[in-house]
């Protein structure tokens, strides 16, 4: 059993900050400086968690973020599945993201679905010295050769691309109009810009309205009658299958969801969301910027909801309802109460054995705080956590919403200090990335990726959360952690916990 | 509602019951999906020499290509090194790559450091991204060596690393005489086997030659031992132990340059080992003094064995040696080297692989292959291919080059088993798939990404390469070496048997053919 049931809030509080201290020392003045402002204990009342964010990250330290070219190619657009996702420049960002997210779609891939494929300008030196858009407009004509069923295309700059001075923009609608008004999507995502994924997120959600939704004909006829229940799930990637988890519980309780974003998701689908009667956000931090412009636009309001756990679902399900009139709102409580049964087996069968169980936590948009509802169902504790690139807005919502008092805040954490602090917490299980997995587990920390679901899923909805509580007790409890040492050697002592 | 907490089902099953299946079919409406006829129809298209002809006329886009990008190959290297923290200058999302695409492979942490270059130093240059980043990494990791390389970004600015390395020390970023060796390892030429020539050289540059004018060079007073040189290689982890032990056989004095099989390879008792084995960079610098240095992966080190060479040593190489011929090969030139025999125990190791080969190859003589990945382990395998008397039909490398498509074709001219097989440098798997569709073949051997092609096309895939993501553990066994080669031979084995006992295993249909014995 963990330290933290043991102790008092005070006594976690003054444990935190001492460790704050310690990590600080192993810097250079400067970079403590900075350092110290993205690390935090919570404070309960306080309307946010104290800490800086979104601010570049400092050289040399072991950053755990990625770029704009992943929060625009990686998490929105890639899911889109109708449309080629041209990974323009060298050929290595497209090869690492190249299917690594999971985001499930059911299409005939590579004829008229292409979310697994990876597809490069593969840039040389020449393309680097003379410019690539010559070679961009022989990609585009190869892919509608090639691909011809594809619905669109979008052009995900790396890095290169803003240094060397193309016009993708003026590529994109050439092309577009030799192909008869044809979707082609410039978007300014190089990894240079911004100082996370986030920004990516931004631009790519700006390309959306600039590119997509600026095309469409203003009284444009969607190609379905509208119904009153019309719905859009903004801000889910479907991840194992996420968004179809989530999408079963609003069509049950009699909401018709006319466009995912954008997991499983399509240019239709994106083109018709301005018909949509309420936007509903999963993914705050990666969406949000869309869902104001459809807003201000199209007079869509958005609402925020959380699926993770039986009783944030149950809170979101009937927030959404809200929205709507009385048999939606019966709908709500119909599916909450078809599900409760289920509900209470996983609770009895998996809470006994993760009650007062701690968990920490990294991870990037919204995840840092929407599971926590979900550990706290299995009677687990978050005693830590922290964005990747959050916004101050996020820890807003976290700080009011989800985190206890004392909670350890880490913003835009390192390698460095995340081992020291799981090192000194001794968590019972930590949530984070595949970069962060391996570490932990050799140090005997249980683990589960927060991110790909560790190749499991899906975890949002009543059928997702059955799996989370699968998932983590099997690392929590998994037989292995008791053989960390061989029985001739010392029996094994937290290092960092001995010395206290 | 098909969930239950006794029998809880994840993505593998939920999502087939009936519920979702309508909910899925339902959702189509709002898809605007293309017919379902024309989805047949070019689908069917994509299968036919038509298709293939235009696909091979691409000369723009790159789909599904077999390669990454050099730092990739330089953080490879880096950590073959004691203590040491590879530092990629220019943007931090390719090193979040590098470290992902590690770990999936390995299944084990890979630490690597980020410059974390934004837009500001996009016009001012990274400078001070460089002077901050090493100091932090110098305090934080306390490592022994930091090993420079860059991403496109630092690249295409023009960063001057060997300035920027001595300014860095200058203003006190780390000491003076810290080991801080570079490599420019620009993205858009070659691919990562290139970045792990280029970070190689590098670091041996450092401790040969003065350390970048910071010390006098080294004088190299030959002795006898060996530099041997395992290139970029999934199997890094087996093959490099496996390397070691056949040395110690011999009796063989050598540095293993670039030895990372310790760290992709790290225990799990409690303490995580950030650091951990790796070529001394003692060793490093003594390599100069060795009779030779041999590499098992020509187009890994083309310009670190010239370098070498220039410094008076013999240097050889061989393409990744897998099975009989090619394991003799290289005993056969470690032992002219050294002057030291061929134990009677690795003969015995010979006598075995052979033994197996004889016992199992009428179920593989004949058979038809497709190969792809980097340039050397596809002329290693190719090679051993050959030697079973299979046919490495198509051979493809998307960062193979016209010399690497020239000693294929060498190969298979040399073989009554290579006659109709033909090498494809510069391709990627999206050709791979034409051919496979035009030209059928048996099997296909690959990385991960094969799985693609064997679900499109319906051949087999034996997974051998790089990355392998969806199988574990196989990093941890060689492919070289007599051992090595049973080894692969193995796998070629199950994936033969496993695919007769399915085409068989219809009852009352077609298992008259469904043996216990094979
Ligand atoms: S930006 Fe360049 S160096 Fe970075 S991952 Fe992409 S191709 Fe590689
Ligand atoms: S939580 Fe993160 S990883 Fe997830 S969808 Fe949002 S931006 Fe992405």
């Amino acid at each position: 059993m963990s330290l933290a049931t043991t102790q008092s809030i005070a006594e976690i509080r003054a444990r935190n900050k001492e460790l704050i201290e310690e990590v600080l020392k192993v810097y250079p003045e400067k970079t403590a400086k900075r350092r110290a402002k993205h690390l935090n204990v919570h404070q309960v009342g306080k309307s946010d968690c104290g800490v800086k964010s979104n601010i570049k990250s400092i050289p040399g330290v072991m950053t755990i973020r990625g770029c704009a070219y992943a929060g625009s190619k990686g998490v929105v657009w890639g899911p889109i599945k109708d449309m080629v996702h041209l990974s323009h420049g060298p050929v290595g960002c497209g090869q690492y993201s190249w299917g690594s997210r999971r985001n499930y779609y059911v299409g005939t891939t590579g004829i008229d679905s292409f979310v697994t494929l990876q597809f490069t300008s593969d840039f040389q030196e020449k393309d680097i010295v003379f410019g690539g858009d010559k070679k961009l407009i022989k990609i585009l004509d190869e892919i509608q050769e090639l691909f011809p069923l594809n619905n669109g295309i979008t052009i995900q700059s790396e890095c290169p691309i803003g240094l060397i001075g193309d016009d993708i923009e003026a590529v994109s609608r050439a092309k577009s109009k030799e192909y008869g008004g044809k979707t082609i999507v410039p978007v300014r995502c190089e990894g240079f810009r911004g100082v996370s994924q986030s920004l990516g997120h931004h631009i790519a959600n700006d390309a959306v309205r600039d590119w997509i939704f600026d095309k469409l004909e203003p009284d444009g006829k969607p190609k379905f009658e509208p119904t009153p229940y019309d719905v859009a799930i903004i801000g889910d990637y479907n991840i194992g299958g996420d968004a179809w988890s989530s999408r079963i519980l609003l069509e049950e309780m009699g909401l018709r969801v006319i466009a995912q974003w954008s997991g499983d998701g399509s240019l239709a689908e994106l083109e018709a969301t301005p018909k949509a009667k309420l936007n509903i956000l999963h993914c705050y931090r990666s969406m949000n910027y869309i869902s104001r412009h459809m807003e201000e636009k199209f007079g869509i309001p958005w609402c925020e909801y959380n699926f993770f756990g039986p009783s944030k679902i149950a809170e979101s399900l009937r927030k959404i309802a809200g929205y709507f009139d009385d048999k939606i709102k019966e709908g709500a409580e119909r599916v909450i109460e078809k599900y409760q049964p289920l509900v209470n087996a996983v609770i009895a069968k998996y809470r006994q054995r993760l009650e007062g169980r701690t968990v920490m936590l990294y991870v990037g948009g919204l995840r840092p705080r929407h599971v926590i509802g979900a550990y706290e169902d299995l009677g687990m504790e978050v005693v830590g956590t922290g964005y990747e690139f959050g916004h101050n807005d996020d820890y807003q919502r976290t700080a009011q919403h989800y985190v206890k008092d004392s909670t350890l805040i880490y913003d835009d954490v390192n390698g460095y200090e995340f081992e020291r602090f799981v090192e000194k917490v001794q968590p019972d299980l930590v949530g984070s990335g595949i970069k962060e997995k391996y570490v932990f587990q050799k140090m005997g920390v249980p683990f589960r990726q927060m991110h790909s679901w560790d190749y499991s899923g899906p975890y949002h909805g009543y059928d997702g959360f059955a799996i989370f509580a699968r998932d983590m007790d099997m690392a929590v409890n998994s037989p292995i952690w008791k053989k960390m040492k061989a029985p001739w050697k010392e029996a094994a002592k937290p290092k960092l916990l001995a010395a206290e | 509602m098909a969930q239950s907490a006794e029998h809880v089902l994840d993505h593998l099953e939920l999502f087939r019951g009936p519920e979702y299946q309508q909910m899925l079919a339902d959702k189509k409406m709002f898809e605007n999906p293309r017919d379902p006829a024309e989805v047949e129809r070019i689908k069917e298209w994509t299968k036919t020499a038509e298709y293939r002809e235009k696909n091979f006329a691409r000369e723009a886009l790159a789909v599904n290509p077999a390669k990454a990008c050099q730092p990739l190959g330089a953080v490879f290297v880096s950590v073959g090194f004691e203590g040491t923290l590879p530092f990629v200058h220019g943007s931090q999302g390719c090193v979040a790559y590098y470290r992902s695409h590690l770990s999936r492979h390995f299944k084990e942490p890979s630490s690597c450091v980020s410059s974390s270059m934004t837009e500001d130093a996009a016009v001012f240059g990274g400078l001070n991204n460089m002077i901050d980043g090493l100091a932090n990494s110098y305090n934080m990791y306390k490592p022994k060596m930091i090993a420079v390389s860059t991403t496109c970004m630092a690249e295409v600015i023009g960063d001057d690393l060997n300035a920027f390395i001595k300014t860095s020390k200058e203003k006190g970023s780390v000491p003076a005489e810290f080991d801080v060796p570079f490599a420019h390892t620009p993205a858009f030429v070659g691919s990562h086997v290139t970045g792990y020539d280029n970070a190689l050289k590098g670091i041996l540059e450092h401790f040969w030659d003065g350390k970048a004018g910071t010390a006098p060079k080294l004088e190299r007073k030959p002795n006898e031992a060996m530099n041997i040189i395992g290139g970029f290689d999934g199997y890094t982890v087996g093959n490099l132990r496996e390397i070691k032990r056949i040395l110690a056989l011999m009796g063989i004095k050598h540095t293993l340059l670039a030895d990372n099989s310790e760290v992709f390879d790290t225990p799990t008792d409690g303490e995580f080992r950030m650091y951990d084995g790796g070529t001394t960079l003692e060793d490093a610098a003594n390599a100069v003094h060795a009779k030779a240095t041999i590499s098992m992966q020509q187009w890994c080190t083309e310009k670190t064995l010239s370098f070498v060479s220039a410094h008076g040593q013999d240097v050889v190489s061989f393409n990744y040696p897998v099975g009989v011929s090619a394991t003799d090969d290289v005993l056969v030139a470690l032992s002219r080297i050294s002057g030291k025999e061929i134990p009677e125990e690795l003969a015995r190791e010979r006598g075995r692989l052979v033994d197996a080969i004889a016992d199992s190859s009428a179920h593989i003589h004949g058979k038809k292959f497709a190969i792809y990945g980097d340039p050397d382990p596809c002329y290693g395998l190719a090679a051993f291919l050959l030697e079973l008397g299979a046919e490495p039909t198509h051979v493809l490398s998307t960062n193979g080059n016209k010399a690497w498509q020239e000693k294929m074709q060498a190969l298979f001219a040399s073989s009554p088993f290579g006659q109709v097989c033909q090498a494809y440098p510069g391709r990627d798997l999206w050709h791979m798939r034409s051919l496979l569709f035009t030209d059928p073949v048996d099997f296909l051997i690959g990385n991960t990404h094969g799985k693609y092609l064997e679900r499109d096309t319906g051949t087999p895939l034996i997974r051998i390469g790089f990355p392998i993501f969806d199988r574990h553990h196989h990093h941890r066994s060689p492919v070289w070496g007599y051992q090595g080669g049973l080894n692969v031979l193995v796998k070629i084995l199950d994936k033969i048997f496993d695919e007769i006992d399915k085409k068989t295993n219809v009852l009352g249909k077609t298992d008259y053919s469904f043996d216990i014995i094979r």
